[in-house]
């Protein structure tokens, strides 16, 4: 997006993707808040998902942001100062599962429509729409596997394409909403 | 008179009142007035409609049923609140309703919304409770902002309430229509809109739990017109909807012992104290502390007070116009122990280069101050009263031990070093007033349990070297944001918070012509504070940085046109004449001889303000001086002149 100020912009050299799950109150507002924080401080949002959860009263957002080790630790604790965020999990990419969604207007005339069809197959993506000289598809999975799905379709002729933000839950049972959820049974007492 | 309404909205039951029963707190009740200095104001007269008066007690069980404005006014006062600074306007007009009818809150009209938000934190700073100010939408709410974005910056506990167009209108660019909730989004700590009247009882008890808890700061509350005007059932207490606020206050004890560790270890470490000390009230724990380790104290421009002046181990203030023990202090240091400070960049110079052989311990209540400009090797996060109290018990436990460093060289190198370059001035050779000079009396004679209120830039920056700060909670500025305009309404709000002080507001003539429309309402509501306006002709402090960095080329510094050779220049405004048209006693004083008759004179009136005008030199600049992006290292006594770090006694 824009330029990140100097003083980020040093830090460069060390960034890496991290990928932030963060519940926040399921209020009006809240993702302004969100963005707002990271554009004022001058942090780069690289993809930002958000969604309901399995309670109501709860939102999770999917935040992937590039870079070092400090400045995501001090963009966590600045997170964690809003009223509205009730917890932030980094989720490590061995330790987690991360999806995203590509949906792709590719061009498929009846000389090429077969050979679309089978790249859509060998990626495990799927043909949703069917148009005269055009198949819209669907394809989920990690960024790796769907920029190359792109670089495939490419030579076909790509009308347009939309990408969803990563998504991700860690691996194995345990739920990060569950601790997160207890204060929200409590009510202090004004007084 | 034709009162015939009763006592405020959901006040304890009691006898149906006569006339007077309604009535506000007299603007005179909370400063003293002097019998016929004035008319009293018209009688206010009250509309006798319908009884507003509940009949019990709300309570968590049994509520009361009443409009959404008299649900705010209720909660308000079952919040301890005793005064508002605000104005009224169309959509914030039907709380004023049944204020009108409060007994526990007065309210203050002020001139400017921008003075009510500079007022309520006045008020916050010298009570440490949340100052409140109140205002309608639109341009009403947009005037606050200012003052707003000065309490986030120095974690000043402010409420405001701001009306809202209806919620039928919101986003439809309705008449005095703006998005406040999302203008004041990045300077405040957290703000609120509220649609439903059965909200705004419990998002204002949030709002002051917020804004008064952790690290504390402006909280807005905007309200929706309509859901002032709807009728709602009115509970109390009222339990918060907050789960994701958990202030941290309690230290951990493992990373306290190892900062005394530390502390017991270093051979030259120093007391880094910032405005958190005072916010948490833990002044009297650091004298303990100071003493026990017998540690030098530095005291940031927030933390002036916070440890007292006069105390030796007190090094001054540090920073960009900091003393050169103070600064050489955290240059050299090998331990700088940072208690609610945070590193700013007035303070540290070029980051890179402050005090680059020490080791730092940073106990902030924000977690996120810490190691944010500058890494901390042990990160304690707590409230500071909490923290220095841990400390204590642990720097007890290693000098049981048998550890405990000795400080006398260090001490030798920094008393050399405040021998050598002490705070002072010289005073002008055309016999014009030094501007030093004239707030170092009123320092000497106001003396330490006057509250100093100063604006911003050279007058603050001497108020805060020259002033004798002994007590906390005694000294207010705006920090952070460096707000001109500040010192006339923070005054103001600090007196009505401490009637029976003395109340200074150092001011420059720039700053001054900011905000001071609040005269007239400290005059009309009998708020007899004392304005130093230190009269240089000039926007002094950029001037400075014009004479030092722009080849003395003063572009739109000079704020009025002095004759060739006269010092005191077209005098507009007049100050004298200023202070009088608004009713307030108006002084000048143009000689060093008669600075301390002028001054005593001031302290004589009580019954209204007074404004001084000390007409001072146009040159004086505050030294010393730490160049802006430059190293501490670099600091000058005066101009071109640098210390001689190695200097011995």
């Amino acid at each position: 997006m824009s330029q990140p100020p100097a003083r980020l912009r040093e830090q460069e050299a060390s960034a890496t993707r991290h990928t932030l799950s963060v519940l926040v109150e399921n209020k009006p507002g809240v993702l302004v808040r969100i963005a707002g924080l990271f554009s004022r401080r001058g942090f780069n949002i690289e993809s930002l998902a958000v969604g309901p959860t399995e309670h109501h009263e709860i939102s999770r957002m999917t935040i992937v942001v590039n870079c070092a080790e400090h400045p995501l630790e001090q963009v966590t604790k600045q997170l964690n100062k809003l009223i509205n965020v009730l917890k932030i999990v980094e989720l490590e990419p061995s330790v987690a599962v991360q999806r995203e969604l590509l949906l792709v207007k590719v061009r498929a005339d009846a000389e090429t429509r077969s050979r679309v069809l089978e790249t859509v197959a060998l990626f495990r993506a799927k043909v949703v729409d069917v148009a005269q000289d055009a198949v819209t598809v669907e394809a989920t999975g990690n960024r790796d596997k769907l920029d190359a799905l792109i670089r495939v379709l490419e030579p076909f002729g790509i009308k347009e394409l939309v990408q969803s933000g990563m998504v991700a839950l860690g691996r194995g049972s345990k739920s990060i909403t569950d601790r997160a959820l207890r204060p929200l049974d409590r009510g202090a007492a004004a007084q | 008179m034709t009162d015939q309404t009763t006592t405020a909205v959901g006040s304890p039951a009691g006898p149906t009142g006569p006339a007077r029963q309604g009535h506000a707190p007299s603007p005179r009740d909370l400063a003293a007035r002097a019998p016929g200095a004035g008319p009293a104001g018209p009688a206010s007269t009250r509309r006798p409609d319908e009884a507003r008066r509940p009949e019990e007690e709300p309570s968590a069980a049994q509520p009361v049923l009443m409009t959404g404005a008299q649900a705010l006014v209720a909660a308000l006062e079952r919040l301890g609140v005793d005064v508002i600074f605000g104005i009224p306007g169309g959509a914030i007009l039907p709380a004023y309703d049944p204020l009108f009818d409060s007994v526990k809150v007065r309210h203050i009209l002020v001139r400017h919304e921008q003075g009510a938000g500079h007022a309520a934190a006045g008020y916050a700073q010298v009570t440490g409770r949340p100052g409140v100010c109140m205002a309608t939408s639109g341009p009403g709410a947009t005037n606050l902002v200012t003052p707003l974005a000065d309490a986030y910056m120095d974690s000043v506990p402010v409420v405001a309430i701001t009306g809202q167009v209806a919620s039928s209108l919101i986003g439809t660019d309705g008449f005095q229509e703006a998005d406040i909730a999302g203008i004041t989004l990045p300077v405040t700590k957290h703000n609120f809109l509220v649609t439903q009247a059965g909200d705004i009882a419990r998002t204002v008890a949030e709002a002051f739990h917020v804004a008064a808890t952790g690290r504390p700061g402006p909280v807005l509350v905007d309200i929706a017109k309509d859901a002032l005007q709807a009728r709602t059932q009115f509970r109390w207490p009222v339990p918060f909807d907050l789960p994701g606020y958990h202030p941290v206050t309690r230290p951990h004890s493992r990373q306290v012992r190892e900062a005394a560790r530390m502390m017991m270890a270093a051979q030259r470490p120093v007391l880094y104290v910032g405005g958190g000390v005072l916010k948490a009230g833990a002044s009297g724990d650091l004298l303990a502390l100071a003493e026990l380790t017998g540690m030098p104290v530095v005291t940031t421009l927030m933390a002036r007070g916070a440890f007292p002046s006069s105390h030796r181990q007190n090094l001054g203030m540090p920073g960009m116009h900091g003393t050169v023990a103070a600064v050489g202090a955290l240059q050299k240091a090998d331990l700088l122990v940072a208690l609610g400070a945070r590193f700013d960049d007035r303070v540290t110079g070029r980051l890179d280069t402050f005090a680059p052989e020490a080791a730092v311990v940073h106990a902030d209540i924000d977690p996120a101050e810490i190691s944010k400009n500058r890494q901390a090797e042990v990160p304690i996060v707590g409230d500071c009263r909490e923290v220095i109290i841990e400390l204590l018990g642990a720097i007890r436990a290693e000098r049981e031990a048998g550890r405990e460093a000795d400080l006398s060289a260090w001490w030798s190198q920094l008393d050399a070093w405040r021998a050598t370059y002490p705070l002072g001035y010289d005073q002008p050779g055309d016999g014009s007033l030094a501007p030093q000079y004239v707030i170092e009396r009123i320092g000497r004679l106001a003396g330490p349990d006057a509250v100093y209120v100063a604006g911003v830039g050279q007058h603050q920056m001497w108020a805060a070297q020259f002033i004798d700060h002994e007590q906390p909670r005694h000294w207010l500025n705006s920090g952070g944001l460096g707000t001109m305009g500040y010192a006339v309404p923070a005054a103001m709000g600090a007196k009505v918070a401490a009637p029976e002080r003395a109340i200074w507001a150092i001011d420059g003539d720039g700053c001054f012509q900011m905000t001071n429309q609040e005269l007239a309402t400290c005059t009309v509501e009998g708020i007899p504070i004392k304005v130093a306006v230190i009269n240089n002709g000039n926007l002094g402090m950029v001037r400075q940085w014009q004479t030092l960095f722009y080849n003395e080329r003063y572009s739109q510094t000079d704020l009025d046109r002095p004759e060739e050779g006269a010092s005191a220049g077209t005098r507009i405004p007049d100050f004298v004449k200023l202070a009088e048209a608004y009713g307030c006693a108006g002084l000048r004083c143009e000689k060093a001889a008669d600075v301390d008759a002028v001054i005593r004179q001031a302290m004589e009136i009580n019954d209204r303000p007074v404004v001084i005008d000390f007409v001072v030199h146009r040159d004086a600049m505050v030294w010393p001086m730490v160049a802006a992006g430059t190293s501490n290292d670099d600091i000058k006594v005066a101009r071109d002149m640098a210390p001689d770090w190695d200097v011995t006694e």
